[in-house]
């Protein structure tokens, strides 16, 4: 090989190297939970606003949790430019100063005009994060197993009455108020009582009733799996996935609305993102009115904004599944709502989870 | 005197010349040993180093709240709260506020007191129109400022140097006065699970030397061509991936899962009431034994081959039953690869940390976990760099028993 050719072939290389790297700092990379609640965001965002912009979008999963951006941010190579948060997690984020700020100014106001701000519901839009879905836990069970359902938070605790494992998830979180809920507290009280002593024993002890029962899980996507395959009987779960499961696999699982705990999904971004103004274009598109109602065809969560709510309309690939009556926010499965209470947790979660996990471990 | 002393070829004396080119056969060792040595340090002993340090080193709330810290430091942690800390106080949330660093602090005080996080981030909003006495403008603005219990865990918070972190590691707690006591009695995990990690390593070092010696023996005394085919089947399952393997165990042993069935099929369980093999105790320990026999067999089979058969049929001769020459004679000679399989195996499976979380369920979770829990969830990466201090001394403390009793030069890894 002659010295001219060898030199052609390096600097070649280095041009393709430099070319690959050029185009990977042109995507965007969106973080979220996977599965079919990552899908509907493909669908209602992603694509879209690839086709505006012509920016491509590199979609990751996670399981949750800030620790991945922590450490992001504290080696200073974030990796991650948009991120979808529970807005515990946001709040945490923002405090810990591992979220960039967003200057809601930037959101598009709703199609009549309303400002952004009056159109997001509470809490949907704080300093460093921008709400874009309503979810909650909510517990399910298979019809074909069992054709007298269970129909209240307190068949999830009774097993004489309904027999059979238990799924529930790995954390305090939403566990501690089903207790209580199950127990005859009124959703209204639920943290008052957890702020006491007496109350957080009086959750524990209603937990320990069924201990022995239960499958704990600790992703999303697990809880449908474990009702598919007949490990447990019912199981706690995030309504978008027991949805997705009935509506696109055809599974005969049905949803317990009684005592549901609702939360905010949100985006944030990263202290020191790489594409910063692409995150920023990406969060204030994909938090519009269209766009937050489109992602509700695809998924049973509902839009924070409430000029989307009329637009919402059925399932993408069934025009006779209405979402409407899906969501959690339907008056009929909001009755004995309980909202999570992001500031309790706040304060009593370093607690809870040590006390969580001595618990289990016992 | 000078005359008897040997020279070398070019005059210099020959004592001289042999330290000389000694010393350059130690440099080019050296040399060629310098690259791993330099890896070593900066991707293992440093980061460990980082790591354990912050076990003990937590300046979050000494470096965001300075004046507060120097206060607190003089306050003896149980007479009455004077204006000086709460002026201190203030004048901290009002630059915290401003400089947005005030959610970390609360969460750093939030780890001794629950409810610090709400009390610190409400309080730092309305701090810049606090006038003198600071001490009442705090009491008004939430009664949680008047329990003293409050400026302690501040005081705690406060030291930028803490034996806190390994306290809690071991289900202690650092009080305000500097003493240890025992944490609360619900929020004791960790000795607990310390306990269950010794003894499911334990275990499962016993079942893999239970399992492994045999074949390994098998292997040893087998002509070469059998003895490889056999290698193979022991080194395959050690080729395939972790995760891989840990699955096939769930679809193994779940309670709709392959061995179930079977019980089922043969009468051993019926169908609604089928063994729980997994997502416990159980189902660490079975899929662990797996995962961890290679390292047992290759050991042994290492030693094991060295072992002349001559030995054993010199014993028969001489009138030796086939148990006494293999206890008396073989088994002997095979400690040293018992030793260095066993201690590969129990301190691997004492930081065992993917296989109990998959299959592990509640009472099958291993210290590891709860590590794995700390960096992940609750990013307490203090109490986190703590309890891996304590493993790594547990693990120590292995070895040096095992120096004691079997003794470090016996052991053979092949």
């Amino acid at each position: 090989m002659t010295m001219k050719k060898t030199l052609t072939m390096v600097s070649a290389a280095v041009l393709s190297v430099a070319v690959a790297s050029a185009a990977s700092a042109e995507s965007l990379t969106v973080v979220s939970w996977g599965g079919a609640y990552t899908k509907s965001q493909v669908e209602a965002y992603h694509k879209p606003w690839t086709a505006k912009t012509g920016t491509n979008v590199v979609s990751e999963d996670y399981n949750g949790g800030i620790a991945e951006i922590k450490a992001q941010v504290e080696a200073g190579n974030v990796t991650w430019d948009v991120v979808d948060v529970e807005l515990s997690d946001a709040i945490r984020a923002c405090d810990e100063g591992l979220a960039e700020e967003i200057d809601p100014a930037m959101l598009p106001a709703a199609p009549d005009g309303t400002p952004a701000l009056e159109d997001f519901i509470d809490g949907a839009v704080t300093d460093c994060a921008v709400g874009s879905i309503v979810w909650s836990t909510i517990y399910a069970y298979d019809s074909s197993k069992m054709s007298n359902g269970p129909k209240t938070i307190a068949d999830f605790f009774d097993v004489d009455a309904f027999p059979g494992k238990r799924g529930m998830r790995k954390s305090p979180k939403a566990n501690l108020e089903m207790a209580l809920a199950a127990d005859g507290v009124a959703p209204g009280d639920i943290y008052d009582v957890l702020s006491t002593p007496a109350g957080v024993d009086r959750a524990f002890a209603k937990l320990d009733t069924i201990k022995d029962d239960v499958v704990w899980w600790e992703a999303g996507a697990q809880p449908p799996q474990l009702l598919a395959d007949g490990e447990v009987a019912m199981t706690t779960a995030y309504n978008g996935r027991i949805f997705n499961a009935v509506a696109s696999e055809d599974k005969p699982f049905e949803i317990v609305w009684d005592a549901q705990i609702y939360d905010l999904d949100l985006w944030i971004i990263p202290k020191g993102a790489k594409n910063k103004q692409l995150a920023l274009d990406f969060v204030a598109f994909s938090t519009d009115t269209q766009r937050l109602a489109d992602q509700a065809s695809w998924i049973s969560y509902g839009p924070t904004r409430k000029s989307s709510s009329s637009l919402v309309g059925s399932f993408h690939n069934k025009p006779d599944l209405a979402m409407g009556p899906q969501m959690p926010t339907a008056p009929a499965n909001f009755k004995t709502a309980i909202q999570n209470n992001f500031e309790w947790w706040a304060d009593n979660q370093d607690e809870m989870n040590e006390r969580f996990n001595a618990w289990l471990a016992n | 005197m000078s005359d008897n002393r040997l020279l070398a070829a070019d005059g210099t004396p020959l004592k001289r010349k042999l330290a000389q080119s000694l010393f350059r056969t130690k440099l080019r060792t050296f040399g060629l040993v310098c690259p791993l040595l330099a890896l070593i340090l900066s991707a293992f002993v440093i980061p460990i180093v980082f790591m354990l340090s912050a076990s003990v080193y937590d300046d979050r709330y000494a470096s965001l709240m300075p004046k507060s810290t120097i206060v607190m430091s003089e306050w003896d942690g149980t007479s009455p709260v004077t204006e000086e800390m709460a002026a201190a106080m203030v004048a901290d949330l009002v630059v915290a506020k401003k400089e947005k660093t005030i959610g970390r602090v609360a969460n750093r005080v939030n780890r001794e007191f629950s409810g610090a996080t709400s009390l610190f981030k409400s309080t730092a909003r309305a701090a810049k129109k606090f006038e003198p006495p600071y001490l009442e403008a705090l009491e008004q603005k939430d009664k949680k400022w008047q329990n003293i219990e409050m400026w302690q865990a501040i005081k705690v918070a406060s030291k930028t140097y803490t034996l806190g972190y390994v306290a809690n590691a071991v289900d202690m707690r650092v009080n305000s006065t500097g003493g240890f006591e025992a944490q609360d009695e619900l929020r004791q995990i960790h000795v607990t699970l310390f306990i269950r990690t010794i003894e499911i390593s334990f275990i499962v070092t016993v079942a893999c030397l239970l399992l492994g010696y045999p074949v390994a023996y098998l292997m040893a005394n087998l002509p070469n061509r059998t003895a490889n085919l056999l290698l193979i089947l022991v080194l395959m399952p050690f080729w395939t991936s972790l995760l891989v393997r840990t699955t096939a165990w769930i679809a193994m042993l779940q309670s709709q899962g392959v061995m179930n069935d079977l019980f089922v099929v043969f009468g051993l369980a019926t169908d609604d009431d089928r063994f729980s093999l997994i997502y416990n105790k159980t189902g660490t320990l079975i899929a662990m034994t797996h995962i961890m026999l290679p390292f047992m067999i290759m050991p042994l089979f290492s030693v094991m081959k060295t072992i002349s058969p001559a030995y054993v049929r010199a014993a028969k001769s001489m009138g030796a039953t086939n148990w006494t020459a293999f206890w008396r004679v073989y088994f002997p000679q095979s400690i040293p690869g018992i030793g260095a399989g066993s201690l590969l195996v129990f301190i691997l499976a004492i930081g065992y940390y993917i296989t109990p979380a998959l299959v592990g369920g509640q009472d099958g979770q291993m210290i590891s976990n709860i590590i794995d829990f700390h960096m992940r969830r609750s990013l307490n990466w203090n109490l986190a760099a703590a309890l891996g201090l304590v493993l790594l001394v547990f693990v120590l403390f292995f070895f040096w028993i095992y120096d004691r009793v079997v003794g470090i030069d016996n052991m053979k890894l092949g």
